[in-house]
């Protein structure tokens, strides 16, 4: 029995919603309950915005992620809004490559990932998103790995086929790279 | 059981609807309702129906009561500041005794108010809207998979008791993915005659008109109408969440009742017996639901996004018998499990004042 809360928050045009309904269609095909939420309206259009995503094996009440279990920070407003929402032994996941600062809390498992920069440098640009999470289903097994191509070929629509090993290959980077954190014992 | 695919609140209102049979829709964009509009303008052309955009809210609705008129399954939807302009429509629609789906996914208010999630327009749902002496049956879903179970229903509400029946939903509902399965069975079939279908000189013609200048005949038809009405109490609906052995009775709907579910959760761990009543009908509201409460419980705490409204309809019903509390945020902000969870702790360690 297990209810995992997951923010991604940064800026609109990131692909914060798109790796969160990547994460969502994993749960459901594993047969969980889950739930997507995203911030909408004008902050989608330039701002902040942000995706709540619950996975559990119990019905989801509220869809809204107030305390987070894991969350990914894609820009430094995000981190500086949502660090302290964090439960107490959270894992939080950081694009260092936007984010200079580091996460100042000591209860929580910090991994520094600069998922922008390795994005375009290993000619994935548009997919440091899921760089990101490949990390953080790495580090924090928020999905099995096994569930990341299924869940893909669900989210990437047929139109846009050609795009799917791209993003799987960009999942396996994030999910194969070491870095910088910083874990609680 | 078909399989259950990730779509939003809105998504699942509009397929629904098509799988209700409901080929006329008539709408005018607004947030956070669009996607409902987008939906339909993809699907209704490749199964031969209608999408209309009108020119502006009440021409929409009023396109529906021509729909409706002709016996045909018809809605629209918009968010608050589009339902104030259609109010006026329904109103003629309650007239009418026309069946219809008003979709309502609220936002903030009042004026044209925010985007973000409200369930402020309460009263305007359950006490009719418009002018006159009527009401809506008025739906209130608080998952993905109820909005489309709603929808289909909402349609065999309208044509069994002939009026118009709103889904109020607010912006959250609207735009959260959730598994859904839109297995809903067979549509059923309303006898309709006094639609307008055209005579083919085969019978006197029908009239549908809400103008009754002869005061004796305006006060039967709405005595009528609300002879309708008490039958309709059957058909309130709603859940209640642990509420067994429940001395503290959260009545809250919507996206409301799912942040009070987790609310009551976190009670029961520090050994706080609370439970929840969930309306899923908010007219007919399940007065007899929270009337049986009122013997058990030691106090009500109405969870909304509003100044506090559904309140005086929790009050209502328990004859004011025990104590009715609010826990609210409005304008958009929503309140979270913590907040509820102080209100009960706070009506807990203070008694019954």
């Amino acid at each position: 029995m297990s209810t995992k809360q997951i923010l991604i928050a940064g800026f609109g045009g990131q692909g914060i919603l798109f790796a969160g309904k990547f994460l969502a269609y994993e749960g459901l095909l594993e047969g969980k309950k889950v739930s997507w939420l995203p911030s909408y309206g004008p902050e989608m259009r330039g701002g902040t915005a942000n995706c709540s995503i619950i996975l559990s094996d119990d019905p989801v009440g509220s869809p809204i992620v107030n305390k987070p279990d894991v969350l990914i920070a894609m820009n430094l407003p995000s981190l500086d809004k949502y660090e302290n929402e964090a439960v107490p032994g959270a894992s939080i996941f950081v694009d260092s490559a936007l984010i200079e600062r580091k996460v100042t809390r000591k209860d929580v498992n910090v991994y520094y990932i600069p998922a922008t920069k390795l994005a375009s440098e290993k000619g994935f640009d548009t997919l440091a998103n899921m760089i990101i999470v490949g990390h953080a289903i790495a580090k924090a097994g928020i999905i099995p790995y096994e569930g990341i191509a299924p869940a893909l070929k669900k989210v990437v629509s047929a139109k846009h086929a050609n795009l799917l090993d791209k993003n799987i290959a960009a999942i396996e980077l994030g999910y194969q790279y070491e870095g910088e954190s910083q874990c609680l014992k | 059981m078909s399989e259950k695919v990730l779509m939003k609140g809105n998504e699942a209102i509009a397929e629904a609807a098509i799988m209700a049979g409901c080929r006329h829709y008539f709408g005018y964009p607004i947030t956070p309702q669009t996607e409902i509009a987008a939906y339909m303008s993809k699907r209704m052309p490749k199964i031969g129906g209608v999408f209309l955009q009108a020119e502006s809210e009440i021409a929409a609705v009023n396109m529906v009561i021509g729909a409706a008129a002709a016996g045909k399954r018809a809605m629209t939807s918009s968010s608050s500041p589009g339902i104030s302009l259609k109010s006026e429509g329904l109103s003629y629609m309650a007239g009418c005794d026309l069946p219809a789906l008003i979709v309502n996914v609220q936002r903030g208010g009042p004026g044209l108010g925010g985007i973000q999630p409200s369930q402020s327009d309460y009263y305007q749902a359950t006490r009719g809207s418009g002018h006159g002496d009527y009401h809506l049956i008025v739906l209130a879903p608080d998952s993905v998979q109820e909005m489309a179970d709603l929808t289909f229903k909402g349609f065999d509400l309208a044509e069994e008791y002939r009026m118009p029946c709103m889904m109020l939903a607010d912006g959250t509902l609207g735009q959260m993915m959730e598994p859904v399965s839109l297995d809903m069975g067979d549509v059923k079939k309303h006898d309709k005659p006094w639609a307008l279908t055209g005579t083919e000189m085969k019978r006197p013609h029908n009239i549908v008109n809400s103008l009754a200048l002869e005061p004796q005949q305006l006060e039967q038809w709405n005595i009528e109408r609300f002879k309708r009405y008490d039958v309709l109490k059957k058909e309130a609906m709603a859940e209640t969440y642990r509420m067994e052995d429940a001395e503290y009775c959260i009545v809250a709907f919507g996206i409301a009742a799912r942040i009070s579910k987790n609310a009551v959760n976190a009670l029961r761990e520090k050994g706080i017996k609370a439970g929840l009543i969930r309306p899923i009908t908010l007219y007919p509201f399940p007065e007899e639901v929270i009337r049986e409460a009122t013997g058990r419980c030691k106090a009500f705490l109405s969870v909304e996004l509003s100044m506090g409204q559904m309140i005086d309809d929790v009050k209502l019903a328990s004859d004011c018998r025990r104590p009715v509390h609010l826990c609210s945020r409005t304008g958009g902000m929503i309140p979270t499990p913590d907040e509820v969870v102080a209100a009960i702790m706070k009506i807990a360690e203070g008694g019954n004042n």
